[in-house]
């Protein structure tokens, strides 16, 4: 067992686990935040991808031992930041969620696309949400709020 | 350790389809399970048996205004807790805006009024509740506007409602918040006047799911999310053989990690397996990935896929039991060999990986036992965690979490997660243990659509239609051994390994249907649509060939062969057609047109796919779906259903869609070898139509699946010149 | 015909002695066995060639070879399957917002989830591409004469490329390639990284000399 000091959602918080502990069971079961979803374990389907340092990152598989001091954002607070709640606002008007299951990481991985490419074409979203798995396979309404968030930041 | 479960000879049935479990020694159980006809394959075809339902079980008027309406069955993704909640508030004219949906706990008034047990599947939840659900919200009103002609010192006929408020004369009203306790205490009426289509306010339209924002933000809590005082995570290794037996476990190594509370051996409902129970999940599955267990593996068969091909395909080439003979038996011999196919057909076992893995959380009191359960089968569950622990089935007070997907899952009839975690729980009395399965268990754990194997030989008429069609089809029975196999299957025949076949639509005059059920050491389940999975495939994917030989077009020969009273599929097929006119007859180059269409549970689908080949796999640029589902509650999660559900389908043609066995094994292990569809394998746009109807509801879940198959595979074979008849699609 | 053959016996015989006397005095030194540069050239130049085979049977083992593909996307494992998630190879080799290398790889191996890390994780470009678009690995020839173009190669010369071999992070990452998710160590190149590094040395010092050919 190790202490971590980790940033999460711009507090500082203070965890007692095993270094090999991924970042996504320190979340879900020592700080309580289940937002972030279990989906394979082997970050072959997105669920649980959080931004790590700005940068979309799958969590299951990122040990917390190799965290370091970068700044997570889980979807608790992306409503926060203007891009994360008009992704949120185009995912309810859109009507995409079905189980919801993946929609916590369907949504962090869309808000990390379009802070990199604002007006992403079709390819853009295809390649970009790529990795995330639906399972109830919303996809096609995925790409509409996708685009239509994208509308909404012009 | 032998499994103490009871088996099915404890379980006897009627002949009206009455199930009673007998009082057994063993402080018995009793359930009571009405399934008038098959279970599975009919849908909203019968007038429910008379039940009481109280409206204060379904409705609660807050004070606050708030109207909390009850959903009898699992929130999964199909959008019931929007959907039910719709019909209930439209006939109660409640306002919208203050309508709070909960998932109903195990209890006998939630019991599904056709099934007799509470529980999802068969694409029923609108289709069985529909009027149910009208009639509570009618008989809600009803009480509102007693209470308020009570106060008023009027009649009921004088008032109106609207908007959860009542209207009475002389500019009276009430909000129902105030009428609520008084209306409670008023008589449920009997009979009550249902709207007119014509005054639904909600019902017919696209109204948003109520549950989208808080699965927007985190905030929305499933199954696998519950957390409560003191609770620990257990996790099972399971033998790699089903039915496998611990020998010997070293555990010393998984003991030594801080956090871990127990290990143990654990009885399955075939074979054991070692329960870790810890403090927490990362710590539990650490614990198991370091026990050394020593397995006994004898005394079981050991699936192997290319052995049960031999076996299969050696079958399909004998006449099995007879689900179906009609017509002349004897056609097939007058019709010459050059007017012959003969197909032979496979399709693999298939996992459903729901994205949320299989959990269950118990808390064992010694007297009663609180269950959390992101259920498709309360009823069935309840029972079984209440048998495992030695209680009634209403001392275990069981809450339906929401789940994350199912797809059928989640509905299974041994209930073996729930008794995994009952053994573990009651060894934990008096403390909440949350059983996760992991993603690996989940891929290798079986109850998977079982592998099939088809051999049809038509004998084509000088029309070019089919005149003689022998169709065998050899398959895993999904209730063979089940409290449900006397009701499901019928001279040998497993009736949901059959469906979409026997019950065709089209116009055959000698059409002779057999089936096989070989006894397989690995566990089967329905999986979303069911027989609907393959026997759709195979049917349209020969109707297909057929057409192409008779150069009609394929929705024109489909016309052609379909029974003049097939309503529902010619309504969508014509719908499909002109929705669809504008691109088929204007596709780019490398473009193919797929055709289909089948009808299940009780609804009528069509579609056209534009397919063309990118990076050596179909790409389905668009697919223009037409459904007849009777009356459309809410369009708007139709379209979702149908939208996801093609995309879902998807999941038969994937490179990776397949479990396969070898020595006893599951060769795949999570999604990187066993690979459902991603953005980039489904439809690009699928625009959706409803036939415009006011017949009964019928369903939505299932429907969409069992088309897109067949469809993409026909475009295929436009643009490769070859059939498919292997799944999944490896090489095209 | 007796005579003849009896010439021709002593004939051979005789080349035999000047043969074998030949090849005693060369052993010794005594006789100048190059008697040109050219075969001084020939051994350094075979000498190199061989080592740039072994440095080849590194380059294309599969720690090598999964990040210097032909296709938009990188393979992983000892099969050399497309990487799993449909992660790509995005305009820099880095991945596509949302779904970068970093996404998941960090800057070690995490044993613990079975994903290899290593600094600044990413493909290769396609400059240094060693398969086709087929995923089959190119011929020796095509791969050094790739690995040696200054103008593909970042600019490298011999001792360039020998200090990439020595030092660059994602290269010794290929001798601790961590973990996979099932506990098993993945495997290692054919040769250790000493044994690579100096063979490259051979290989660099022959002069970086190309099999010639296809």
């Amino acid at each position: 067992m190790a202490t971590y000091q980790l940033n999460v959602n711009g507090q500082h918080r203070e965890v007692n686990v095993d270094p090999s502990t991924p970042l996504l069971w320190v979340l879900r079961e020592e700080l309580k935040m289940t937002g972030t979803k279990y989906g394979c374990g082997i970050s072959a389907c997105g669920a649980c991808t959080v931004h790590l340092a700005g940068i979309a990152t799958r969590s299951c598989v990122v040990p917390v031992s190799l965290l370091g001091d970068r700044p997570i954002i889980t979807i608790e607070a992306i409503g926060q930041d203007p891009v994360g709640r008009a992704v949120q606002d185009a995912w309810v008007d859109k009507d995409v969620v079905q189980c919801g299951y993946c929609q916590s990481g369907q949504i962090m991985s869309a808000v990390a696309l379009l802070k990199a490419t604002p007006k992403p074409t079709d390819t853009n979203i295809e390649e970009s949400m790529g990795g995330n798995l639906c399972r109830c396979a919303t996809y096609v309404r995925i790409r509409e709020a996708i685009n239509s968030a994208s509308q909404q930041l012009k | 350790m032998q499994a103490s479960f009871k088996t099915d000879n404890d379980l006897n049935l009627n002949r009206r389809g009455f199930l009673r479990v007998s009082t057994a020694a063993a402080g018995g159980l009793l359930i009571s399970l009405y399934l008038d006809l098959p279970a599975f394959a009919h849908v909203g075809t019968q007038a429910p048996p008379p039940k009481v339902y109280p409206p204060n079980a379904f409705v609660h008027v807050r004070a606050d205004g708030k109207i909390v309406i009850q959903v009898n069955r699992l929130e999964f993704g199909q959008g019931v807790q929007t959907s039910l909640p719709m019909i209930l508030a439209d006939e109660m004219d409640a306002d919208w805006s203050q309508v709070v949906a909960e998932l109903a706990p195990a209890a006998d008034v939630y019991k599904d009024p056709i099934f007799g047990i509470q529980m999802v599947g068969g694409s029923g939840s609108i289709a069985h509740s529909f009027q149910q659900y009208r009639e509570l919200g009618a008989k809600t009103r009803a009480m509102l506007i007693a209470a308020a002609a009570d106060r008023w010192h009027v009649t009921s006929d004088q008032c109106r409602t609207e908007n959860s408020v009542v209207y009475g004369p002389g500019n009276r009203s009430s909000r129902y918040a105030e009428l609520a306790n008084d209306a409670a205490r008023k008589p449920v009426p009997d009979k009550v006047r249902l709207k007119n289509p014509s005054e639904f306010r909600l019902i017919g339209k696209k109204v948003r799911r109520l549950d989208s924002r808080a699965k927007c933000d985190g905030s929305q809590k499933f199954g696998l999310d519950l957390d409560l005082p003191g609770m620990k995570v257990a996790v099972v290794a399971h033998p790699p053989v089903f039915g496998g037996r611990v020998k010997s476990i070293i555990d010393n190594d998984a003991r030594s990690i801080e956090g871990v509370r127990d290990v143990f051996e654990i009885p399955l409902v075939k074979g054991s397996g070692v329960a870790v129970v810890a403090d927490k999940f990362w710590t539990a599955k650490q614990a198991r990935d370091r026990l050394k267990i020593d397995w006994d593996l004898s005394g079981i068969e050991h699936a192997d896929s290319s052995q049960l091909w031999t076996r299969y395909k050696e079958l399909a080439r004998t006449t099995g039991n007879v689900a179906l003979a009609r017509g002349d038996n004897k056609a097939m011999e007058s019709i010459a060999a050059t007017n012959r196919i003969v197909a032979e057909y496979e399709f693999p076992y298939l996992a459903h990986t729901p994205m949320e893995p299989l959990n269950t959380t118990i808390r064992f009191d010694g007297d009663a036992a609180e269950a959390w359960v992101p259920s498709q089968f309360q009823t069935m569950d309840q029972m079984a965690i209440a048998q495992v622990l030695g209680l009634k089935p209403q001392q275990v007070t069981f809450h339906t979490e929401f789940a994350g997907g199912g797809f059928g899952r989640r509905a299974v009839i041994d209930s073996h997660v729930q008794r995994e975690a009952a053994v573990i729980a009651k060894r934990f009395r008096g403390t909440p243990v949350k059983l996760i399965w992991t993603r690996e268990d989940d891929v290798r754990g079986g109850y998977y659509r079982p592998m099939h194997a088809h051999r049809v030989e038509i004998g084509i008429g000088p029309d070019g239609l089919p005149a003689a069609w022998r169709h065998v089809i050899v398959g895993q029975s999904l209730v063979a051994g089940t409290p449900f196999a006397a009701m499901m299957i019928k001279n040998g025949v497993d009736g949901t390994v059959v469906e979409g076949v026997e019950d065709t639509s089209y116009n055959i005059p000698s059409f002779h249907v057999s089936a096989h059920h070989p006894t397989v050491n690995v566990p089967v389940l329905w999986w979303r649509s069911v027989g609907n999975t393959h026997t759709a495939f195979v049917m349209e994917t020969l109707i297909d060939e057929l057409a192409t030989r008779a150069k009609i077009d394929p929705i024109a020969y489909r016309r052609k062969l379909l029974k003049s009273d097939a309503k529902k599929l010619r309504g969508a097929l014509d719908l499909m057609e002109e929705k669809s006119a504008a691109w088929r007859n204007n596709l780019p180059k490398g473009h193919a047109v797929g055709i289909s269409c089948h009808e299940c549970f009780g609804t009528g689908v069509a579609c056209a796919v534009d397919v063309s080949i990118e990076n050596k796999r179909p790409k389905i640029h668009r697919v223009t779906i037409a459904v007849d589902c009777g009356l459309a509650v809410n369009p708007l999660t139709i379209e979702s259903q149908f939208q996801g559900g093609v995309a879902f389908g998807v999941t038969q043609l994937m490179a990776k869609g397949a479990i396969t066995f070898k020595d006893g094994r599951v060769e795949q292990r999570n999604f990187d070898g066993y690979t459902p569809p991603y953005i980039v394998d489904a439809p690009v746009t699928v625009d959706v139509h409803i036939v415009p109807s006011t017949e009964a509801p019928s369903g939505c879940g299932e429907p969409p699946v069992p088309v897109i198959s067949p469809a993409v595979v026909n475009a295929l074979a436009k643009l490769r010149g070859k059939r498919y008849r292997s799944l999944p699609l490896v090489n095209i | 015909m007796l005579g003849h053959h009896r010439l021709l016996v002593r004939f051979c015989l005789s080349l035999l002695v000047v043969f074998v006397t030949w090849s005693a005095l060369s052993i010794l030194g005594a006789v100048d066995v190059r008697p040109n540069k050219t075969s001084t050239a020939d051994a350094k130049l075979a000498d190199g060639l061989a080592a740039w085979e072994q440095v080849y049977s590194v380059l294309t083992s599969p720690r090598c070879i999964n990040c210097h593909t032909a296709t938009n996307y990188p393979q992983q494992g000892d099969d050399r399957h497309r990487h799993f998630a449909n992660v790509i190879r995005g305009p820099e080799g880095k991945g596509v917002p949302a779904l970068n290398c970093i996404s998941c790889h960090q800057e070690v191996n995490a044993d613990s989830t079975g994903v290899p890390g290593g600094h600044n994780w990413h493909l290769a470009p396609l400059s240094m591409r060693w398969q086709d678009l087929n995923d089959q690995p190119l011929s020796s020839a095509t791969v050094c004469r790739a690995v040696t173009d200054r103008s593909k190669n970042n600019g490298l010369d011999g001792p360039g490329l020998l200090k990439h071999h020595q030092e660059e992070p994602l290269v010794l990452w290929a001798w601790n390639p961590g973990h996979r998710v099932d506990g098993t160590v993945r495997s290692l190149p054919p040769l250790t990284h000493d044994e690579f590094v100096a063979a490259t040395r051979r290989w660099v010092e022959a002069g970086t000399p190309c099999p010639k050919g296809r």
